[in-house]
């Protein structure tokens, strides 16, 4: 064990988890939205829309995510259609590329997680609103979001740690991750487990972080 | 005893049987990534210059062989973990990795050089045509500040943990803006999309990705040598420690340099080679 290099390697780590949490973060954001897009989509009567979000939701959850990146990066960069639009300006570049992917892989997860959050609000709820008058919009933004929301946030704080496990693969598109720098600094010294052991706890504690935090936002949420 | 017992220590005992290091068959790791050293064919096999080239030292040493794949940027570390006995896999004798490792006598040599996209404004860069870095002086100075400036500003991609990545974080031509990809394919496939502005890698790397994609990489500045590029490729061997796993890695390394002596002798490298590289890339 060289522990000499384990503590070399900590601050280049530490600086190399911002990359992985401006990641994680741009991913759940835009992902958040995407989720409760194609949850409503999947609540609609509408059956092109109520199609259209459940074949997305099973393409994102029914493929690997790296196969994704892989797609989206390795693949888009091959179409000669692509590099000339507009469109290249983004996906030029790993960092949105990884992104891209990701957003769409947690959207996936999440717009299933949101529809069940959903489904599980009893119809009371909304009926009470109705009878008192509330139009349909108010009671939607007002009851059944909120509402939701509290419900999937056990299952959501499960998605939010499979995701920062998953950024670990933007590292496969040259990225600099916490990952990523692990890689490079075993690359230079091959010694792994030092190095992956460090990477390893700091991917910890972050889950640890997570972890708490939604269980703060449950405990306060709870009615 | 029943027969669920006997199985499972038959199951148990059989595996302890593969794991035995005493195993007289030397497991050779390769990458398999990186043509024309060492690729695989369409249904997957093991093929190249240094597969062909493991079967000849075999067969000198005298010993069955097995050849196994390993991702490159755990080679080294597979090796120290007694995944495998020797690395053969296009991997340059470098003072650093000699900090780890043992290497054989070179078998082959490469020189490196950078590659761009036809019509990109580095084919005009006005270097000599190959420079040595252990040699040094005034002309390799200045044909490296002329690099410096060329790639100053530009996206140079590189597969990671190789000693072209070395050389570009060495400080040789200032501070480079880098990327880093797991095989030399990665690397072929971002330059020709533009995500890569100039790429750096074993000159026939190149020459092979463009003769196979009919894609117009176009290889520019000088051969490179010496230096950060070390001295030749050799097969990787564990340095030898105590007991009897030390004296098999060191007798290893003895068996290798033999083998190595002999097929050279005999011509097998230049003829495997030639065959491969389209010239003599023997040593």
């Amino acid at each position: 064990m060289d522990l000499e290099l384990m503590i070399n390697s900590f601050p280049r780590l530490l600086n190399a988890t911002v990359v992985t949490l401006k990641l994680l973060s741009l991913s759940l954001f835009f992902g958040l939205f995407i989720g409760l897009l194609f949850a409503v989509m999947r609540m609609s009567n509408n059956l092109i829309l109520n199609r259209f979000a459940y074949g997305y939701s099973y393409l994102f959850r029914g493929t690997p995510l790296l196969v994704q990146i892989f797609i989206i990066y390795f693949g888009f960069g091959q179409i000669e259609f692509i590099r000339n639009s507009i469109l290249w300006v983004i996906l030029k570049e790993p960092y949105w590329c990884a992104i891209i992917a990701f957003a769409l892989n947690t959207g996936a997860y999440t717009s299933e997680i949101l529809r069940s959050a959903f489904q599980t609000i009893k119809k009371g709820y909304i009926e009470a609103g109705k009878s008192l008058g509330i139009s349909s919009k108010i009671i939607f933004y007002k009851i059944q979001i909120p509402i939701a929301i509290r419900q999937s946030l056990p299952a959501y704080g499960n998605e939010i740690i499979l995701m920062l496990k998953g950024t670990s693969l933007a590292s496969t598109v040259t990225l600099m991750d916490l990952t990523g720098v692990a890689k490079y600094i075993i690359s230079t010294t091959f010694k792994p487990i030092e190095v992956f052991i460090v990477a390893g706890s700091i991917y910890l504690f972050m889950t640890f972080a997570i972890h708490n935090f939604i269980k703060f936002l449950e405990k306060k949420y709870s009615y | 005893m029943n027969i669920f017992k006997k199985t499972i220590i038959s199951v148990l005992a059989s595996l302890f049987i593969m794991t035995n290091v005493y195993s007289d068959t030397i497991k050779i790791g390769t990458e398999g990534a990186y043509p024309p050293w060492n690729s695989k064919d369409a249904s997957g096999k093991l093929i190249g210059f240094e597969v062909e080239l493991a079967w000849t030292l075999c067969r000198y040493i005298g010993k069955q062989c097995e050849i196994v794949e390993q991702d490159w940027d755990g080679m080294i570390p597979a090796l120290l973990m007694r995944k495998f006995d020797a690395i053969m896999a296009g991997m340059s004798i470098t003072d650093e990795r000699l900090k780890t490792i043992n290497f054989s006598q070179g078998y082959a040599d490469e020189v490196a050089q950078l590659a761009v996209m036809k019509g990109s404004d580095l084919e005009g860069i006005d270097t000599p045509s190959g420079i040595n870095l252990s040699i040094g002086g005034g002309a390799v100075k200045k044909a490296l500040k002329t690099i410096e400036g060329a790639l100053a500003g530009k996206t140079v991609c590189v597969q990671t943990a190789t000693i072209h990545q070395n050389f570009l974080d060495s400080g040789d031509v200032g501070s480079v803006n880098v990327r880093t990809y797991k095989t030399q394919d990665e690397v072929n496939l971002d330059l020709a999309s533009g995500r890569c502005d100039v790429a750096l890698a074993a000159a026939v790397a190149f020459t092979d990705y463009a003769e196979k994609s009919g894609k117009p990489v176009v290889l520019v500045g000088p051969t490179f040598s010496g230096g950060a590029f070390g001295n030749g490729v050799g097969v990787g061997i564990r340095k030898g420690g105590s007991g009897a796993i030390g004296e098999r890695d060191a007798q290893l390394l003895k068996d290798f340099n033999m083998a190595i002596n002999k097929a050279r002798k005999n011509g097998d490298i230049s003829r495997i080679a030639t065959k491969w590289f389209g010239f003599d890339a023997s040593m």
